[in-house]
């Protein structure tokens, strides 16, 4: 390995500008002649629109233009799609009523869009927003996940009882069987609460158009510009594909929330036209809040039947999943092909059977959020295992141990064929590292201080490296999850890697570039990766689904070795050799038992000066691309430990522990991957303990700032400590698993695992704030007393 | 429309802006230093802290006006001749930023911890003087280790912790 070679922990190159302030955020861009959007949201959950008047708003000082849903319709200019097409289990398709990005005849969320004022400055156009009148006639909301169907509130007109689908994944029959026959059966009930994805950037966009090429362009704070220029172009009808331009450039985190293609950007873009001029929107926390798509939401009831000897033979899960009062982009596929899939966990489970219950309500829509549905599942699974075991008197390691997958490939019940992993060595590193042999001890010496200590475990596993297009494009995706690759050569022999991934936080222009330096043998500076602009790549499908090492760099090593291929035709002119006899090694191309050889950069040069080869037998230059669609999933798993002490006084959870040890595969660069391990827990334990979105019975967020959604601080956590089991992944060319959201799959169950362990009692539902944990400790002291 | 004149890394500004302008907004907008952020609007986040003569201050929450005779420290005010500051040097080292939004308001805290609290830094102590900045992305495990590495950094360069 060199020291900035596959493997290397590499400092970043893109830390230079980051540190300095020098970064380019949407929001840092003006262009000329700029104008200012502010959207009027809906107050109300639920009501219907009788009327809106915009006069007095136009008439306000710096306001050029106010715009509603009618002037979207009169423009022909489509709704948000939701680009994941779900069946029920009767076969009938999902219902997915109308999305328009400014609301026609009805608003059904708090913060849905009534209206848009283009002013001046960003003053102005607040000032002016408060000058619309709209007419309201409010309309009872529907906002409990449990309740959504069982309601007169009717959220669309396709669904009378606010049912998006009924879905199901496994075999019903042979699940029943092996209930029937079950020794023990441990049941559950969960609620997997409603997030708030809240990147420190909220988003922002700048539409533009030239009114002399007839060229949109959009900056915009997104995970994949080339999906949101062809959801834009093909499904919304804003601007042809060929004629709109996506930049996202840097990006201040994503978490999932930025994949999604907003009402927001569509205005901006659609308006600049309108007005003649680039308008710009930056959201503010507070809308962040009300109008980002939020996660999970899931309400559970399972089962886990085990047989005599404590295996488990047996999973049934319901689901309730709130999908808020829209579609999303992908909202359908997270609580359904992203979740059931993993219900098998690391376990040998005979039989599974879930059945999901996608519904609307009057909230945010929901969609993919850090994990997306793999969370879920594996609160599910974990919570379950955990609670057998206790049940049957085992030790909870032990009891996931008996049970685990240990030869592979293995086929699930439901649709997933693990390629490869070494669950035990994962659990026994953990133990190890958490120094588990030794807790009892700890678990007394708290007693003696008066606290409560306890252990979880969780034994994840997720699927990412999404996804191989057939497969998705078989369950109902609406496009192909492949990722493409340009390397182009220069002349100097300097490299630019153009990729269809894209970095808000990921570290991709220091790990792509340790590959190709790698692979080409040239210094790490002489490589440059290119992203996030749809007039440079050409296209991609965007990261997300810890998907850019495993896929998107696979097909930047597919055209390297098509770079290296070409160079070698290059060189075989060069040296007047046979092809066959040119090798490619430590960055040199030679002939084979000769000491003829040339540098990279030498043969790039001959490759763009052609004077050693004529056009007939070979083409100038040296710049290839490659499509790289995965042949499957990748299975990421490990094991997570969590050590907390409940102060029962105060309810007070501290974290004492955190152990990760996780099996990513081959890792490019282990300080970034350490460090999404960090931030992955970090989410993980801000779901567990801190994070909750709450809308009060008539949708009104009640969570809605910082100052009332906890986000995890630097105080509320540990330092972790974080350890690596590996086994290659045979399903790509480079062995990546992926890696960037282990930790927030990983961690709730193991926070609450610790915490019901702490308590003895299983009756604690997320988050597990001080006050929630002071009552499940009062129970735990005296059960009669806090009934 | 209201005057103000003040220094921002080292230069005199002379503006007129609208009252109700915030320092961030003045230093962003009409400065064009874009490198310090807004993150939130209840002044939580962090992402918007500056050096006020000399002491972190969160500029979402001050006004323009306020900072009116006064000396502005933003992230791009405290590298000296190329060099980076120590606590910058240490965040890049210690992997302390992944998207880097937050990342500038944090270096302008974790500097201003330094300031107050010395140059030697305990865990405990780091992440409850890290109150103020929010970060979704490192679970801060190595912003910790940065702001220790770089408290420790300014100690052996004095002359660039006087610069600041």
């Amino acid at each position: 390995m060199t020291e900035t070679g596959i493997g290397a922990p590499v400092r970043r190159k893109e830390d230079q500008r980051f540190v300095t302030g020098q970064g380019r955020y949407v929001d840092d861009f003006n262009r000329p002649g700029q104008a200012h959007a502010y959207f009027l949201r809906s107050p109300h959950a639920h009501a219907a629109i009788r009327s809106i008047d915009t006069g007095p708003a136009t008439i306000m000082p710096g306001v050029i233009a106010v715009f509603t849903g009618d002037d979207l319709a009169a423009d022909k200019i489509g709704g948000l799609i939701c680009g994941w097409m779900i069946h029920s289990k009767d076969g009938s398709p999902m219902k997915a009523g109308p999305h328009p990005a400014l609301a026609q005849g009805k608003v059904r969320y708090v913060g849905d869009h009534v209206a848009v004022v283009i002013a001046e400055t960003l003053a102005q156009a607040k000032d002016a927003a408060e000058a619309i009148v709209v007419d309201y006639d409010v309309l009872p909301a529907v906002v409990e996940t449990a309740q959504a169907t069982k309601t007169p509130v009717q959220v669309h007109e396709v669904s009378a009882d606010n049912t998006v689908f009924n879905w199901h994944l496994g075999n019903k029959d042979e699940t029943e069987a092996a209930f029937a026959r079950a020794k023990h059966v441990t049941k559950i009930d969960l609620v997997n609460n409603r997030l708030v994805p809240n990147p420190i950037e909220p988003r922002a966009a700048v539409g533009e158009y030239d009114f002399g090429t007839d060229n949109y362009t959009l900056y915009t704070t997104s995970q994949n510009p080339h999906v949101a220029r062809l959801v834009l172009s093909a499904f919304i009808g804003v601007a042809p594909e060929h004629k709109l331009r996506v930049i996202a450039p840097d990006v201040g985190g994503g978490f999932g929330s930025k994949i999604f293609i907003y009402a927001e950007e569509t205005v901006c873009v659609w308006a600049a036209k309108k007005v003649k001029r680039p308008v710009k929107w930056t959201s503010d926390r507070s809308e962040a809040f009300l109008s980002d798509a939020h996660g999970r939401d899931h309400v559970t009831h399972a089962e886990m039947a085990t047989d005599e000897n404590g295996k488990i033979i047996g999973l049934r899960v319901h689901t309730t999943a709130n999908l808020g009062a829209y579609l999303s982009t992908f909202s359908s596929s997270v609580p359904t092909y992203l979740y059931a899939p993993l219900l098998s966990g690391q376990y040998d489970i005979p039989a599974i059977y879930c059945e999901v219950d996608g519904v609307y309500t009057n909230t945010a829509p929901v969609d993919a959020y850090r994990g997306a549905g793999r969370p879920e599942a594996t609160f599910v699974v974990e919570r379950l295992v955990e609670k057998t075991a206790r049940e049957l008197g085992q030790n909870p390691a032990e009891f996931r141990r008996k049970n685990y997958i240990t030869q592979f490939p293995h086929a699930t019940p439901v649709i997933m064929t693990y390629d490869t992993g070494d669950y035990a060595a994962s659990l026994d590193k953990a133990l190890e590292i958490s120094d588990y042999k030794n807790f009892d001890s700890r678990k007394q010496e708290s007693a003696r201080r008066g606290k409560l200590r306890g252990i979880g475990f969780s034994s994840y596993i997720e699927a990412c490296g999404i996804a191989p297009s057939q497969a998705v494009g078989s369950l109902g995706a609406g496009v192909g999850l492949w990722e493409s690759a340009e390397v182009r050569v220069n002349p100097t022999g300097s490299v630019e890697v153009l990729t269809g991934s894209h970095s808000h936080g990921q570290g991709h222009e220091t790990t792509f570039a340790q590959l190709v330096s790698d692979r080409l043998g040239i210094s790490i500076d002489q490589v440059s990766i290119v992203h996030g602009d749809t007039d440079k790549v050409q296209f991609g499908m965007g990261t997300y689904g810890s998907r850019s090492g495993a896929v998107g760099m696979s097909a930047i090593a597919k055209a390297v070795d098509k770079v290296i291929a070409k160079g070698k035709k290059v060189a075989a002119h060069v040296f007047e050799a046979s092809e066959g006899d040119i090798e490619f090694k430590d960055g040199r191309f030679g002939v084979a038992g000769t000491d003829r050889s040339m540098a990279f950069g030498e043969i790039a040069l001959q490759a763009y000066i052609a004077h050693k080869f004529s056009g007939q037998d070979l083409e100038p230059g040296l710049k290839e691309g490659a499509f790289y669609d995965p042949t499957n999933f990748t299975f990421p798993a490990g094991v997570h430990i969590c050590e907390v002490e409940i102060d029962p006084d105060t309810g007070v959870t501290k974290i004492e522990r955190w152990t990760a040890v996780d099996d990513f595969g081959v890792i490019i660069n282990p300080m970034i991957v350490e460090g999404q391990v960090h931030g992955g827990i970090a989410q993980g334990v801000g779901q567990a303990l801190l994070e909750g979105a709450v809308y009060d019975q008539s949708g009104q967020l009640i969570t809605a700032s910082f100052n009332d959604y906890c986000m995890p601080r630097a105080i509320d956590l540990p330092s972790f400590q974080v350890g690596m089991t590996t086994t290659p992944c045979p399903s790509n060319p480079l062995g990546i698993k992926g890696c960037g959201e282990a930790g927030a799959i990983a961690a709730p169950p193991a926070v609450i695992n610790a915490i019901t362990d702490a308590l003895g009692h299983e009756d604690i539902a997320m988050p597990a704030t001080p006050q929630a944990v002071w009552r499940a400790a009062q129970k735990a002291r005296m059960p009669m007393a806090a009934e | 429309m209201t005057t103000v004149s003040l220094t921002v890394n080292g230069q005199s500004v002379t503006a007129d802006v609208d009252p109700r302008t915030l320092l961030v907004q003045f230093l962003r907008d009409n400065l064009r230093l874009t490198g310090t952020h807004v993150g939130c609007d209840t002044s939580q986040c962090g992402a918007c802290v500056v050096h006020l003569n000399g002491q972190a201050v969160k500029s979402c929450t001050t006004l323009a006006v306020q900072a009116n005779a006064s000396v502005i420290t933003t992230i791009e005010g405290i590298s000296q001749g190329g060099e980076l500051h120590p606590m910058q040097a240490a965040f890049r080292e210690h992997h302390g930023l992944q998207c880097g939004y937050c990342t500038p308001g944090m270096i302008m805290s974790a500097i201003d911890i330094v300031n107050r609290k010395g140059n030697t830094l305990d865990e405990q102590t780091i992440r409850a003087e890290l109150e103020g900045n929010l970060c979704r992305c490192t679970g801060y495990h190595n912003i910790v280790k940065a702001v220790a590495a770089g408290a420790q950094g300014m100690a052996q360069t004095p002359l660039q912790q006087a610069a600041e």
